[in-house]
C-alpha cells in the first residue's frame, strides 16, 4: 500500500472519471445521431430520384413531367474545377510564400490575417462582392463570376493547408538542400514542396469539397440556367441552386430532383473526405 | 607522425572568428586553419561552439536572421565573410552532412542527381556515370544499385547517411563538413562511415564535429578542443591526445571534466 494514501481522494477521482466520460461519449452519440439522420433521411429521399435521366436530362420546366439534372451537373463540374484550376496554384504559391520567404515578416503576418478573415468571411458576403465586381460591371450572370467567387473561398483554404503542411517539412531539409548550393525557389519547389506533397493534396480535396456544397456566393453570380450550357460566359445551371430552386417549389418531380441533387452533392464530399484521409494517411507513414 | 600544421596549405583559415546569435556570444576569437586533404576534428562539450563553428563554413547561418558572424574566414583566399560572397556558390564548393539521415523525398538516384544538376549541365550517360561514382564513394553502390528508383527514405538509417555523403561528394566540392555524422547510427554503420572518411581524404578536406573522443582519434589528422566558444587547444591529433598542453584539453580527454 502506498503511504498517505487517501481513499476519499481516490474515489472522487474516479467519480469524476465516469461523470466527464459519460457527458463525452453522450455529446459523441448527439453528433452522430444528427449526421445519421441527416444521411438517412437524404438516402430515403434521394434514392428513388437517382436513375439514368439524373444524369441525361436537363432541369425540367415548370409543370413538365420528368426530368433529370444534367446541365446542373455539367455547370457544377466546369465552374467547381475551373476554380480549383485557380485556386490551385494561387493557394500553393502563397503558402509557400508564406513558409519559405515571408515567414515572420510584416506582410506576411498580414496576409497570415487577411486569409484569416477570408476564411470565416460569411459565403453569402463574397458572392455580393463578386456580384458588385464582376456581374453588375459586365451587365451579366455568368458561370465564370461564379467560378471567381468559389475560387475566393477555396484560395484561403488551400493556402493555410500548404501553409501549415510547409510547417511540418523538419527544417534539417531545408538546411540539407541549401547546404548543396541550391537557391531558395528550387529548395522550395523540389524539395519543401515535395516533401508535403500528400498534406497539400489533402488541403486541395478539402476546399473542392468545400466549394461544391457553396449555394449562396453562386445565388449571385452564376445565378441559375434550365437549359444546358457549356459557355461559361453566361448563367449556369448548378447543383446547390437548382437544390434551393427545386426543394421549395411545388412540383413533385422537382422536389424530387432537389433531393436526388443533395444526395449526388453528399455523395461527392464523401468522397473527396475520404479521398483526403487516404492521402494524408499515406503522408503520415512515409 | 603527421607533418605539422605550417608544412600544409591551408583550405581554410578562420581568424579572429566571433559569433551571435542575436546577443549572445557563442564563439569568441576563434583562429586557426583547416589543412588541405587532411580531417579536421572538432571536439568538446555540448553547447562549446563546434557546430557553430562548422555552420559558418558554409555560412548556413545565414538562413537565420539575427545569426551573424564577424571576423574573417578565408577559404583559398577569399573572405567567405564578405557581404558579396555568393552563397549557393560556396555552398556547393563547401558540402555539409548533417546529424540526422536527411534524404530528400524522392528516388535514391534523384536524391544524387539534384545537386550536380544545380551547377552542371550533362547527359543521361554522363549522370548515371556520375551517381554510380558518388554511391561508389560512399560505399553505398552495392546496397543500392538495384534499386536506383526507390524512393530514398527507404532506406535503413545507416544508408541514408552514406546516401546523404554520396549526395555532397556528388557535386565535387573541395570541403566536406561533417557535423557529428554518426551520432544517430548505429556501430556498423559507424564503422562504415569512418572508413569512408578515411577514403575521402585523399580527394577532399574535410570537417567533423563529433561527441566521439575515439572517433576523433581514429579518423582526424587534427584536433580542436572548444569550450564555452573558445578553440582551447588545436593541434595534431597525436598530441592532442597523448600530450596536451592544456589542462582543460586534457581533463576533457580523460573524462575528468566537470
Amino acid at each position: 500500500m502506498l503511504t498517505n494514501f487517501n481513499q476519499q481522494l481516490y474515489a472522487r477521482r474516479r467519480r469524476a472519471n465516469t461523470q466527464g466520460l459519460f457527458l463525452s461519449m453522450c455529446s459523441m452519440a448527439l453528433g452522430l445521431t444528427v449526421l445519421l439522420w441527416i444521411l438517412f433521411v437524404l438516402f430515403s429521399n434521394g434514392l428513388a430520384a437517382l436513375d439514368w435521366n439524373i444524369l441525361t436530362k436537363d432541369t425540367p420546366a415548370p409543370g413538365s413531367e420528368g426530368g433529370g439534372l444534367r446541365n446542373a451537373i455539367i455547370g457544377s463540374l466546369m465552374m467547381v474545377g475551373l476554380s480549383v484550376l485557380v485556386s490551385t496554384p494561387v493557394g500553393i504559391l502563397a503558402g509557400v510564400y508564406l513558409t519559405e520567404y515571408g515567414d515572420q515578416s510584416k506582410t506576411a503576418e498580414l496576409t497570415r490575417f487577411v486569409t484569416d478573415i477570408m476564411l470565416s468571411a460569411p459565403s453569402i458576403v463574397l458572392g455580393l462582392f463578386v456580384y458588385a465586381i464582376a456581374v453588375a460591371t459586365f451587365g451579366r450572370f455568368s458561370g465564370y463570376a461564379g467560378s471567381l467567387a468559389l475560387s475566393l473561398i477555396a484560395i484561403p483554404v488551400v493556402m493555410r493547408t500548404t501553409e501549415n503542411m510547409l510547417r511540418l517539412v523538419p527544417g534539417s531539409l531545408r538546411e540539407a538542400a541549401f547546404a548543396l548550393g541550391a537557391p531558395r525557389w528550387k529548395v522550395s519547389t523540389l524539395v519543401t514542396l515535395r516533401a508535403a506533397k500528400s498534406g497539400v493534396i489533402t488541403g486541395l480535396l478539402l476546399a473542392v469539397a468545400r466549394i461544391s456544397g457553396e449555394t449562396a456566393p453562386l445565388l449571385f453570380t452564376a445565378l441559375n440556367n434550365q437549359f444546358y450550357n457549356t459557355d461559361m460566359s453566361r448563367p449556369m445551371a448548378n447543383l446547390p441552386v437548382v437544390i434551393f430552386q427545386f426543394a421549395m417549389s411545388p412540383y413533385d418531380n422537382w422536389i424530387r430532383l432537389a433531393w436526388g441533387g443533395a444526395l449526388l452533392v453528399t455523395l461527392a464530399v464523401l468522397v473527396l473526405n475520404i479521398l483526403a484521409r487516404v492521402f494524408f494517411r499515406e503522408k503520415v507513414r512515409a | 607522425m603527421p607533418e605539422t600544421l605550417t608544412e600544409l596549405k591551408n583550405a581554410i583559415e578562420v581568424r579572429n572568428l566571433d559569433f551571435y546569435y542575436g546577443n549572445f556570444r557563442g564563439l569568441k576569437e576563434v583562429t586557426m586553419n583547416i589543412a588541405e586533404r587532411k580531417v579536421t576534428a572538432f571536439i568538446g562539450p555540448s553547447g562549446c561552439g563546434k557546430s557553430t563553428l562548422l555552420r559558418t563554413l558554409n555560412r548556413m547561418y545565414s538562413l537565420y536572421p539575427g545569426q551573424r558572424a564577424e571576423g574573417e574566414i578565408n577559404f583559398y583566399g577569399t573572405n567567405i565573410l564578405d557581404k558579396q560572397q555568393d552563397l549557393n556558390l560556396l555552398r556547393a564548393r563547401i558540402g555539409m552532412v548533417f546529424q540526422k539521415p536527411t534524404p530528400f523525398p524522392m528516388t535514391i538516384y534523384e536524391n544524387i542527381a539534384f545537386g550536380v544538376r544545380l551547377y552542371e549541365s550533362m547527359n543521361k550517360v554522363d549522370m548515371d556515370e556520375r551517381v554510380e561514382w558518388a554511391l561508389t564513394k560512399a560505399a553505398l553502390w552495392n546496397e543500392v544499385k538495384d534499386k536506383l528508383g526507390q524512393n530514398g527514405l527507404s532506406l535503413s538509417g545507416g544508408q541514408q547517411q552514406r546516401l546523404c555523403i554520396a549526395r555532397s561528394v556528388a557535386v565535387k566540392p573541395s570541403v566536406l563538413l561533417l557535423d557529428e555524422p554518426t551520432s544517430a547510427l548505429d556501430p556498423i554503420s559507424t564503422g562504415k562511415v569512418e572508413e569512408l572518411i578515411n577514403e575521402l581524404k585523399k580527394d577532399y578536406t574535410i570537417a567533423i564535429v563529433t561527441h566521439n573522443m575515439q572517433q576523433a582519434a581514429r579518423c582526424s589528422d587534427f584536433t580542436a578542443y572548444m569550450y564555452l566558444g573558445e578553440l582551447i587547444e588545436f593541434g595534431a591529433t597525436e598530441q592532442i591526445f597523448f600530450k596536451p598542453k592544456r589542462t582543460e584539453t586534457e581533463d576533457y580527454i580523460t573524462g575528468r571534466f566537470g
